[in-house]
């Protein structure tokens, strides 16, 4: 068996062998795939062998190299890190599988540079996931920015080019101009960009003074992967991508890897001491607060699914930033949860939306009344990922609610728990409705008298589902998430120690 | 006699005795092997002297056996062991590089008289970096330039424009070369010595109009040399119309040994006894760099000319140097240092890559880009590299640039810089970006001027730009000779100006 150590460095390196693979195969198209899946499944195995190794309180680390002096490319897993890194590569092998039915189903073209930057993206993932350190975590933040480029922009046509253009500008944009800077600040002060227990600010900057929040402001807004309002924009932009792009690297690596970050920076460079004694991260608690309703109201008057969906991730995503940002142990702790549940569900959603596309290259949520009843999965699979994403029990999404709720309360802030209240409300209209509407109203095409409900209920002999890849995929995901419910325990004890630290 | 004991003036020597005996070859190929295999010596030497300088610190040779300050002194320390190096180095690349460049862009009768300019412009430009005689800067400084200006005309056969491109070059290269001169005859007045070190020591503790009027013109004469904003109009110019290789040797050089010489003469020469030294900071390199940084990076995002384009950013990036130094500490220096390799490294790659554009596509408009991957996908990797390198992408040579110069930033104090330091990068982000576009999503020109036949370009030419390329990663992975190299350089000139005060 492998060391934890080392397969910290080979879950970053191991896709990059993979994606030479994939080029080389170019010619024979199963074979390639089978490259894809082969890497994925060994990833999966890499990253089960570090999320092991954290559970059982050892701290794997290596360093690769020193890049300036006092500044080495080095990984360390954490809990935090150890339980993205897992998702993300679980979800990359799902993926995978979704990837195939998709892109063959839709006869999609290029496929080789479709896997061979899916392959770079998630060796980027897995660098951010396991970076000990500020600056390994930006160098692999960059890498997933420029990887996942090529993807957005997949079909190449104007639509592509200019929701490219954007997606590149704003990530580039805040990245280069916010968070490289305030790396560099935190640097300059701290004299170390190592991630460390109860933060690396607190014994070196004045916290009467506005440094603290107008750093925290550079790494909140810095993290565009993280949307929060108003740097959100590169994320409708990126849905002209293929479905799978979005369901993985819109719902899950990327995004994740945003908000992930955020949390990292909160925890391990500000430490949430720090930021409950200064108060410095409230402004920005009140901004992730906007975004979760601000986003959720776009959302309801999104009629593309795919533009729902990502409205609602740019809600979603928020949760995360507004748990960082309550600076109390539990916030922090239904910040790192809603990573996990959130990722499931979205995803379950997105690749839902593909399945519908691929199956009656259906886009508008207008479209879809009836349609449940000729693909019972995954209008099924999608009411269960919707669930989870409100909140609802028993599916694994109810829990981070429950912890930022209480973490609102530990803070005081009563009126964020009406917030999140109120955040819950809107998501039931506008996601819950779609599945509702297709399993229960009539098809549109069967004229305007025939919209009402009833019906003849799911032709279970006539079934018009997506190819088998297209529906298993977001089963396994949804099934995931309403497993995930009752792992509440484990989760919660497993992420334990990343609020050791606080009272 | 022992020629590790001549080991300091063979970088000079070499190329300078060597270069004649290319026009005296017969036209075709063998001009070019002859100077290639000049260069490739050259490097050697200059690599071998670096070598020893990391070993004993500072290397001082006494041309002819005079003593200094009488006599001619080579003085050769980290700092410009570290610019010889370079400037060789990019020579020994561009060299190989230049044959099926030169053979489409320049009249074959010519040819011997090119490479022989081309060696003597290098001869020129190690010349100014490794004397320790402020008169002898001149001297190879005019050397350079005269060779330069017959470059740049030579690509009249291309472009009738390169001519009053070479002219315009010539005026403004002539009167900075003038400013420098009565810069140093003033010195000289005031001091009655012309080597670098004595001049440091007998300029303690002086301040008077002499002195000053000295500083100020030498300060406009370099500066007019290396394009200090707004003294950069003839650069554009000649960038654009010299021949493509000369583009690339120049962009990845001229400027650098400029740069460098700039700092020689305000932390050796004048030292920060000198107080005018302050002021000039504060008022001159400061500002200038900053203007330079956003004015010249702006004009280069609405150029239609790539080769325009590439170097107005050059001019922005010289802002980067400038800034680093205005800082006076030893991390801004070394930032400057470190950029001044690194920049060199992306610019070098990326007009290597527009020559081969050139070479195939006929043009360096920014239509003859439409659509390059499907054409020559080698060429526009190349490109796309060494442009993330120059907007500061991680694990290139232009990210390490930017994160010494914001650490020195921050630990000057100067974070409002920091922020415009980035804030000019996403300005590259634009211009590079650009032109990425159009190689990646539009479609290639079927028929018209800009068609260009689906063929990469030669070997000769993308193993050179492709070393260049390497190089910008791994110097962005490993940074022990840059960063390293620069620190411990930037220190010794520290000191030697008098310490951070």
């Amino acid at each position: 068996m492998i060391s934890p150590s080392v397969a910290l460095a080979a879950a970053v390196g191991l896709p990059l062998i993979g994606c030479v693979a994939i080029w080389l195969l170019d010619k024979s198209p199963n074979l390639r795939e089978a490259a894809t899946l082969i890497t994925a499944t060994l990833l999966l195995v890499l990253s089960i062998t570090v999320f092991l190794a954290v559970g059982n309180g050892e701290t794997p680390q290596i360093f690769v190299f020193e890049v300036i002096e006092g500044l080495p490319l080095a990984f360390r897993a954490e809990p935090l890190g150890a339980m993205f890194g897992l998702i993300a590569s679980g979800l990359w092998f799902v993926n995978s599988l979704y990837s195939i039915g998709y892109m063959r189903g839709h006869n999609e073209q290029h496929q080789t540079r479709f896997y061979m930057s899916f392959a770079v993206a998630i060796s980027a993932a897995m660098g951010v996931a396991y970076a000990s350190n500020l600056f390994t975590l930006f160098i692999f933040y960059e890498v997933l920015t420029l990887s996942t480029f090529p993807l957005v922009t997949h079909y190449g046509d104007a639509k592509a080019r200019n929701g490219g253009r954007i997606y590149l500008g704003v990530l580039m944009a805040t990245s280069i101009g916010l968070l490289l800077p305030a790396i560099v600040w935190t640097y300059a002060i701290a004299e170390t960009t190592e991630f460390t227990a109860g933060g690396i600010l607190a014994q070196h900057v004045d916290a009467a003074g506005p440094l603290v929040g107008v750093l925290l402001g550079l790494y909140a807004f810095g993290i565009g992967k993280a949307a929060l309002m108003p740097v959100h924009p590169w994320l409708p932009n990126a849905m002209v991508a293929p479905t799978p792009v979005s369901a993985f690297l819109h719902a899950v690596a990327v995004v994740k890897a945003g908000v992930f970050s955020v949390l990292k920076v909160v925890v391990y460079v500000f430490g949430i001491d720090l930021l409950r004694d200064t108060g410095a991260a409230t402004p920005y608690m009140w901004i992730a607060a906007g975004s979760i309703l601000l986003a959720s109201l776009i959302a309801m008057n999104q009629n593309n699914l795919k533009a729902r969906l990502a409205y609602s991730t740019v809600s979603q995503l928020s949760y995360v930033t507004l748990g960082a940002m309550l600076a109390t142990s539990m916030g922090v702790m239904g910040g790192a949860t809603q990573i996990a549940a959130h990722a499931l569900g979205k995803m379950t959603l997105f690749m839902c939306a593909g399945a519908i596309y691929v199956a009656h290259h259906k886009t508008l949520v207008s479209e879809l009344r009836g349609l449940g009843r000729v693909m019972p999965w995954t209008f099924g699979a999608f009411f269960l990922g919707a669930m989870s994403i409100i909140g609802l029990p028993p599916m694994g999404g109810s829990w981070p609610k429950f912890f930022l709720m209480l973490g609102a309360a530990d803070a005081g802030q009563i009126a964020i728990i009406v917030v999140l209240m109120i955040s819950s409300i809107l998501n039931v209209i506008y996601l819950l409705s779609i599945p509702v509407q297709a399993f229960y109203m009539n098809p549109a095409e069967d004229g305007a008298k025939a919209q009402g409900a009833g019906g003849k209920g799911i032709q279970w002999g006539n079934l018009k589902e997506a190819p088998l890849l297209c529906v298993l995929p977001p089963v396994m995901t949804a099934a995931g998430a309403f497993i995930l419910f009752f792992c509440a325990d484990p989760l919660y004890n497993y992420l334990a120690p990343l609020i050791a630290e606080a009272p | 006699m022992n020629l590790a004991a001549q080991l300091p003036v063979l970088p000079i020597i070499t190329p300078l005795i060597l270069a004649p005996i290319t026009l005296l070859l017969p036209k075709g190929r063998a001009p070019w092997a002859w100077a290639t295999i000049v260069s490739w010596l050259t490097f050697a030497a200059c690599a071998f002297l670096l070598a020893a300088v990391e070993d004993v610190g500072v290397i001082s040779y006494q041309l002819g056996d005079w003593a200094p300050p009488l006599g001619i002194e080579y003085r050769v320390d980290l700092a410009n062991g570290l610019v010889l190096f370079l400037v060789s180095a990019i020579a020994a690349v561009v060299f190989p590089f230049a044959y099926r460049s030169v053979q489409l862009e320049i009249d074959d009768r010519q040819s011997p008289f090119f490479y022989c300019a081309l060696l003597i412009c290098l001869t020129g430009l190690l010349g100014v970096t490794i004397t320790g005689d402020a008169f002898n800067v001149f001297v190879f400084l005019e050397i350079s330039s005269l060779s330069t200006y017959a470059l740049v005309a030579m690509g009249a056969r291309r472009d009738r424009r390169a001519l009053t491109a070479a002219f315009n070059y010539l005026i403004m290269g002539t009167i900075g070369a003038t400013f420098f001169v009565i810069g140093v005859g003033l010195l000289y007045q005031a001091t009655g010595t012309l080597n670098m070190a004595d001049l440091h020591d007998k300029l303690a503790g002086q301040s008077n109009r002499v002195v000053d009027a000295g500083f100020a013109f030498i300060v406009v004469g370099i500066g007019l040399k290396l394009a200090m904003f707004p003294m950069h109009l003839w650069l554009p110019g000649a960038y654009t119309y010299a021949p493509s290789a000369v583009s690339a040797f120049l962009a990845a050089t001229a400027t650098k040994v400029a740069v460098y010489v700039l700092i020689r003469f305000i932390f050796t020469v004048f030292g920060f006894d000198f107080e005018f030294l302050g002021a000039a900071f504060t008022y001159v390199f400061l500002p200038l760099g900053l203007a330079g940084m956003f004015i010249a990076s702006l004009v280069a995002v609405f150029q239609e000319d790539v080769k325009r384009m590439l170097a107005y950013s050059s001019v922005g990036q010289i802002g980067y140097m400038l800034l680093g130094l205005s800082f006076a500490t030893v991390e801004g220096l070394t930032a400057s240092l470190v950029h001044v390799f690194n920049h060199a490294l992306m610019k070098g790659a990326l007009f290597m890559a527009v020559a081969c554009v050139v070479l195939r596509a006929g043009s360096h408009s920014i239509h003859a880009f439409s659509g390059l991957a499907k054409r020559m996908p080698y060429t526009t990797w190349a490109f796309i590299i060494s442009g993330l390198s120059l907007v500061g992408v991680p694990l290139t040579v232009g990210f390490v640039s930017k994160w010494y110069l914001l650490q020195a930033s921050f630990a000057a104090g100067h974070w409002y810089a920091g922020f415009l330091i980035v804030a000019s990068s996403l300005i590259a982000v634009l211009y590079i970006g650009r032109i990425v576009e159009m190689m990646l999503l539009r479609e290639p020109a079927e028929e018209g001027p800009y068609a260009i036949p689906r063929r990469d370009a030669p070997l000769s030419m993308l193993i050179p730009m492709w070393f260049l390329v390497a190089a910008n990663i791994y110097f962005g992975v490993n940074t022990e000779l840059t960063g390293g190299l620069a620190s411990r350089a930037a220190e010794a000139l520290m000191f030697m100006a008098g310490g951070a005060q």
